[in-house]
């Protein structure tokens, strides 16, 4: 097989497509060796399937079991007792973790709506307004996920100390909403390009404003994709630690940073029940991100 | 709507000014103060500073960086491979439902996750040991440049392998079918005909891994916390215990150079490649 291989059928002759796996097998072995070889094979993918679910969900299952074990040393391999005392200390209306969860979820609201007020108006111009230099501009916005961050957050919160911003709630609503940017710009251009142009102009055609047209025409139809880009901003401003680690400190404790605190401070059933609390819109989002990132909208981000 | 609209710049400009303030203005003053001595003069004090105290850890940096990117490159073509290849539904099925699991979880939550399943009487030493597949005396924590490697290996492979499967779907079956009539194993059909047809997808899923390994912070402060560590702690350290600016944007500068590099030959090959079209 060397070089470009030729797309003729080859001297057998169309072969039907059932047996396109078998004919590499030349020499046709005896039935039991077959039986034995499939059979090996059978038990070696599981296997395989065995030991790469073990090392996906390991990591997960032992995040569990922290999160229920109320004492658990070295010797045991499993809990010494188990129950739910760090899950009360967890949703005590007075605790560190409420109030962390109040104010990861403002935060993210926050940032949505910063994100969304700059981006709509940006995705649109960059999806149906003749623009100079269209292509370094999208990549402007992917810049700040491009570089290297801890460098651009150290001097982020150098420029925010001498105005007073380190340490409040507007500080790291700006640095989450510049950082979720490139996903809200990029997506919403592509939902707006996705939007079929001929029904504009109809409704231009009978009369509506370019206003009413946007309103009642584009923007319904671009809604599931800036709904996407919605999440994924949410997720992202959650999810955030570094951004929060140099600008929120030590006012503004979200849920990542205490996960990280109680980490550091040997607390792992906190930190455990604390990821535990992250995971859920994650996996939320993954199971329902394909009802709103549709295939047309997909094929047009970054275009 | 020949020239540029007006509207259009209008709409655009808080996105713009959103960028220049946040990203680009502090962008120029971490170069800036990296190059500048304590009296305002151009010097290259902070950068042989850096060098003295952090040589190792640049060192351990890439090691990671490239270990990490190189691993998470295999794993994907491996799985990839096999979802688009393999003529065993059952094990398509299932691969398909679960590699995709760590892809949203957080950098921090698989930090968290790792810290204890990798310890030295984490899960997995346990599972082994249980297993009799392993003396406990023989139990050793992985929670170093190891436990790094596998944390950034085990989030990032998901994300490459969901480009590489998606490249690998959309290309000519036929092709396939061709190599596999004339008698190549699946191997080489991968190898030879798959692989040279998705290398644009994978190079771009590894460069956009490579610069997200390097700028994770929680990783390596989470999962070994011990000298030698990477850029982004000693940048963090630098800051908080010292206050010590032009060090840490030295070093932040040095992260820029190695992330451009990576772009630079990206971008290289790209030019080669549409030479060649």
């Amino acid at each position: 097989m060397s070089g470009k291989m030729e797309l003729s059928p080859g001297p057998v002759g169309p072969l039907p497509l059932k047996s396109l796996g078998q004919t590499h097998q030349q020499a046709a072995p005896s039935r039991s060796t077959t039986a034995m070889w499939v059979g090996g094979s059978l038990v070696f993918k599981t296997l395989a399937l065995v030991v790469f679910a073990f090392l996906l969900f390991g990591p997960l299952a032992n995040l569990v079991l922290w999160s229920v074990a109320e004492r658990w040393y070295a010797p045991f391999k499993l809990p010494v007792s188990y129950g739910l005392r760090y899950w009360e200390v967890v949703f005590r209306p007075t605790g560190d973790a409420m109030s962390s969860l109040v104010t990861s979820v403002a935060i993210a609201c926050l940032t949505v709506v910063v994100a969304l007020c700059v981006s709509v108006p940006a995705g649109y111009a960059l999806a149906r307004l003749k623009l100079p230099w269209r292509t370094a501009l999208m990549i402007l916005f992917l810049l700040p996920q491009a570089f290297p961050s801890v460098a651009i957050y150290i001097n982020v919160a150098r420029v925010f100390y001498s105005i007073g911003l380190t340490g409040t709630i507007p500080g790291v609503v700006l640095v989450h909403a510049a950082h979720g940017l490139v996903y809200s710009v990029w997506i919403a251009a592509a939902a707006f390009a996705a939007v079929d142009k001929d029904l504009e102009l109809a409704a231009r055609n009978i009369g509506a404003s370019p206003l009413r047209t946007f309103f009642t025409i584009t923007l319904p139809l671009a809604a599931p994709g800036i709904m996407a880009s919605a999440i994924f901003v949410f997720l992202e401003s959650l999810d955030e630690f570094t951004g929060t680690f140099f600008v929120g400190v030590p006012q503004v404790t979200t849920l990542p940073l205490l996960l990280y605190n109680a980490s550091m401070g040997g607390n792992y059933q906190i930190a455990s029940i604390t990821a535990l609390i992250l995971l859920v819109p994650s996996v939320l989002f993954m199971i329902v991100i394909e009802r709103f990132l549709k295939a047309d909208v997909l094929s047009k981000v970054g275009q | 709507m020949a020239r540029p609209s007006f509207f259009g710049l209008l709409l655009i400009a808080p996105a713009l000014a959103m960028i220049g303030v946040l990203f680009l203005y502090p962008l120029g003053f971490s170069l800036s103060s990296a190059v500048t001595g304590p009296g305002g003069e151009l010097s290259f004090a902070a950068f042989q500073k850096a060098y003295e105290l952090y040589s190792t850890d640049i060192l351990f940096t890439l090691f990671i960086v490239i270990v990490s990117t190189l691993l998470t490159a295999l794993c994907s073509i491996a799985i990839a491979g096999i979802l688009t290849l393999s003529e065993t539904p059952w094990l398509v099925a299932i691969l398909r439902s679960l590699y995709r699991w760590p892809l949203f979880i957080p950098f921090i939550v698989a930090a968290q996750c790792m810290r204890t399943f990798l310890a030295k009487n984490g899960l997995m030493n346990n599972s082994l040991v249980a297993l009799g597949l392993m003396e406990p005396i023989q139990a050793t924590s992985f929670l170093d440049w190891r436990g790094i490697i596998i944390t950034f290996v085990w989030k990032q492979v998901p994300f490459v392998t969901l480009m590489l499967a998606g490249a690998m779907a959309s290309i000519d079956r036929a092709t396939i079918e061709a190599g596999r009539n004339l008698g190549a194993s699946r191997l080489r059909v991968l190898i030879e005909l798959v692989l040279p047809q998705v290398a644009q997808t994978l190079l771009v899923g590894l460069v956009l891994s490579f610069v997200t390994m390097l700028s994770v912070l929680s990783v390596p402060m989470m999962v070994a916390g011990s000298q030698p560590t990477m850029l982004t702690v000693d940048m963090a350290f630098r800051i908080n215990s010292y206050g010590d600016y032009a060090t840490a944007n030295a070093l932040g500068v040095i992260s820029y150079v190695i992330a451009g590099t990576v772009a630079w030959i990206y971008l290289r090959h790209n030019v080669k490649r549409e030479a060649q079209i």
